[in-house]
């Protein structure tokens, strides 16, 4: 089977080469970058089946990115990362077309289960 | 701000002593002094003003029938006196003096004085020499000399005169009456008569004794076991007793009295007698004699009317003010304490809003903390997670240099995890009250830190203004950081993403320091200017407990500074908090 090819973008760059790696190493094919621009064009570039987004970032916020994804491509599957106490905004993400979201720390296996099931979902309506 | 008066312009420490018990006893006494005072005195004056009216009418009431007396007495003597000096004075113009010297005639003359007056003892006739020439009476003292005798010069220079009591004929009380006359030949001789004071007793005691019954006065006076005015005598110049009298004896008996002062007229006197025996004494002086007519009550005989009528006069108004201070008692207690209930239930609120407030700003600590940790903590997480998955998915060990990178990522996030718990519990330190110099620009970028993340997120500028250095003041370093917080707080949530707040240091004077914090947010509208420092009041529905500015005003009052606002709608707001630069200006 094809490699899903996953963006993962956070401000924390340290953050995002780790779960590339981590990603990589369970079978996807995984790319980060570190802020919302740069996540918009990578996007415009190449082909991803799911973007990987956290809420919170300087310059470009999660919430707008998304809402530029889905412009562009609103069959974009995105699940967000949120700390606690953001809720709300992970919320209004979800309002804005986002698949769902994970409480930051992440755990690796609900991270892959929940990528996973974003894209079956997606294959199963295709 | 500084006419406000609220539950924030009160400490807890100033609501602690505002229900002590020792204020609100001194609340009741002045209440009570002060109403008592309006009320009463007006009572008392006039029932002053009565009780003396009263006093003085009953006196007069009273001594009336003395005065009456005295100068009825006074007429009866006087006339009683004048009636045997004229006779003496008829005899001597009738009778010429060759029979005057006729003892024989004096005798018939004495008889017939007697046959009209009544008492008159002897009659003696003295030559121009004070020699006694002839004499009719029951002594033999014939050819005596009275030439040097005062009675003697005193009647030739006078042409009257009346003689003090003395003991003579028989043992009895006498009076001399003894006239001058210069007949037509000017031959000038004196004529003498003693007369019996027998007659002059009854004069004051036939009055005394007078129908008591028909005068009000004296009736209550005999129901008193008293006799009408005490007691009525006639005294000479010296205070000697002329008449007898109930109280201090017989003729002739010192009297303890007081020398009365010389009046034509009758006058009352208030006196005390050498036993010390208080007395109200009615006189007269009987005209052309040595003698005063003297009527005397005992004081206590007339308070002994007065006393149930000052019973009563007292009575009542005493009664009044008991009852007039039991009311003004029992109603200011029972207004102070509703005070003191109210008082209490407002400290009680203002306690429990302290503690919410300060279980809301730990709340919003916690969310900060919470927020700022989860970065590191996923840094952590995912590296160390990769780091079991090399070991545990790959069959060869990945090179050291990758191994070192992996863990140097997750030791720098442990250390940041590391700053954000030291700064908190630097936080929370602070959280005890307690006096301390302050760095304010340090202490202002403090509080930023935890507003750092958010103000990267949403782009917001913040700039400072200083001039000069900022002083070091001395202050409570956790209370004010909770001051900033809450409106450094206000203003992220006042500007929007990529707005801008700028905060300014100036001093004020020489003692006071101000912080000003000022937005380009969304302003406050003009009729909420007034109400954002009440406790409750928020725009943040549901998402604000309303006591943040509330108790930042609190908090800035206690700290002995002052806290303003400006504001207007669409151009942003600046707050402005006054400090004292050193605790003595607190």
């Amino acid at each position: 089977m094809e490699p899903l090819h996953v963006l993962i973008v956070d401000d924390e760059a340290e953050l995002v080469t780790a779960l590339e790696e981590r990603l990589n190493l369970r079978g996807f094919e995984a790319r980060g970058v570190t802020t919302g621009a740069d996540a918009l064009a990578l996007l415009a570039e190449k082909p991803f089946d799911v973007v990987l987004l956290d809420l919170k970032m300087p310059g470009l916020g999660g919430l707008e990115v998304i809402k530029r994804i889905k412009q562009e491509q609103p069959g974009m599957r995105v699940i967000l990362l949120t700390g606690w106490g953001s809720e709300e905004d992970a919320e209004k993400g979800k309002a804005l077309g986002a698949y769902d979201y994970l409480m930051k720390p992440v755990k690796i296996s609900d991270l892959v289960r929940v990528l996973l099931s974003a894209c079956d979902r997606e294959e199963e309506g295709e | 701000m500084e006419e406000r008066v609220s539950l924030v312009d009160r400490s807890a420490e100033d609501l602690d002593q505002l229900i002590s018990r020792r204020r609100y006893r001194k609340m009741v006494l002045v209440a009570v002094l002060s109403v008592s005072a309006v009320a009463v005195a007006p009572l008392l004056i006039m029932s002053g003003i009565t009780y003396v009216q009263y006093q003085e009418a009953f006196r007069a009431e009273l001594t009336r029938p003395m005065v009456r007396f005295a100068a009825a007495g006074k007429q009866s003597i006087e006339s009683y006196l004048s009636e045997r000096l004229s006779a003496l004075a008829v005899v001597a113009r009738e009778t010429s003096l060759k029979e005057l010297r006729d003892e024989g005639r004096l005798a018939s003359m004495l008889a017939n004085l007697n046959q009209t007056f009544g008492g008159v003892v002897d009659l003696a006739l003295i030559d121009e020499d004070g020699t006694q020439v002839a004499y009719a009476g029951p002594a033999d003292a014939q050819a005596v000399s009275y030439a040097e005798d005062r009675w003697f010069r005193e009647v030739n220079a006078r042409g009257a005169y009346v003689s003090d009591v003395f003991f003579g004929y028989r043992g009895l009380p006498h009076i001399v009456v003894a006239i001058q006359h210069n007949d037509q030949e000017g031959n000038g001789y004196v004529l003498r008569a003693t007369v019996d004071t027998d007659e002059f007793h009854w004069l004051v005691r036939a009055r005394t004794a007078r129908r008591p019954e028909l005068d009000p006065v004296c009736r209550r006076c005999h129901s008193l076991g008293v006799l009408p005015f005490g007691d009525a005598f006639i005294v000479n110049r010296e205070g000697v007793l002329q008449s007898s009298s109930r109280l201090y004896g017989d003729v002739l008996e010192r009297t303890p009295l007081p020398s009365l002062p010389y009046s034509s007229q009758v006058e009352l006197v208030d006196v005390v007698d050498e036993q010390g025996e208080p007395l109200i004494v009615s006189y007269a002086q009987i005209d052309r004699s040595p003698f005063t007519l003297v009527v005397l009550s005992p004081r206590v005989a007339l308070h002994a009317g007065w006393l149930p009528l000052r019973r009563d006069l007292l009575v009542f108004p005493a009664i009044s003010v008991a009852l007039i201070l039991a009311v003004v008692i029992w109603g200011s207690s029972y207004v102070v304490n509703r005070v003191r209930e109210a008082d209490a239930k407002r400290a009680a609120l203002y306690h429990k809003m302290e503690y919410t407030n300060k279980m809301a700003a730990i709340g919003r600590l916690g969310a900060g903390v919470a927020h700022e940790i989860n970065n590191p903590l996923s840094i952590i997480t995912q590296n160390a997670g990769l780091l079991k998955d090399l070991i545990t998915l790959s069959e060869e060990l990945p090179p050291r240099e990758k191994l070192t990178n992996l863990v140097n990522s997750v030791l720098n996030a442990a250390e940041r995890c590391g700053g954000i718990t030291h700064r908190l519990l630097g936080f929370a330190r602070h959280m005890e009250v307690q006096w301390e110099t302050i760095d304010l620009d340090g202490l202002l970028k403090e509080v930023l830190e935890f507003l750092g993340k958010e103000a990267s997120y949403r782009d917001i500028e913040i700039g400072f203004r200083y001039s000069g250095t900022p002083p070091a003041i001395v202050s409570d370093r956790g209370q004010l950081q909770q001051v900033f917080l809450n409106i450094l707080n206000n203003a992220f949530a006042a500007v929007e993403d990529g707005g801008k707040i700028e905060i300014g240091i100036d001093l004020v004077g020489e003692d006071e320091v101000a912080v000003k914090i000022a937005d380009n947010g969304v302003g406050i509208p003009e009729d909420q200017l007034g109400h954002i420092f009440d406790p409750f009041f928020t725009t943040k529905k549901g998402a604000g407990t309303g006591l943040g500015l509330s108790i930042t005003y609190g908090i800035v009052q206690k700290l002995g500074g002052h806290i303003s606002v400006v504001s207007k709608v669409g151009e942003g707001t600046c707050v402005t908090v006054t400090l004292p630069i050193s605790r003595a200006h607190a």
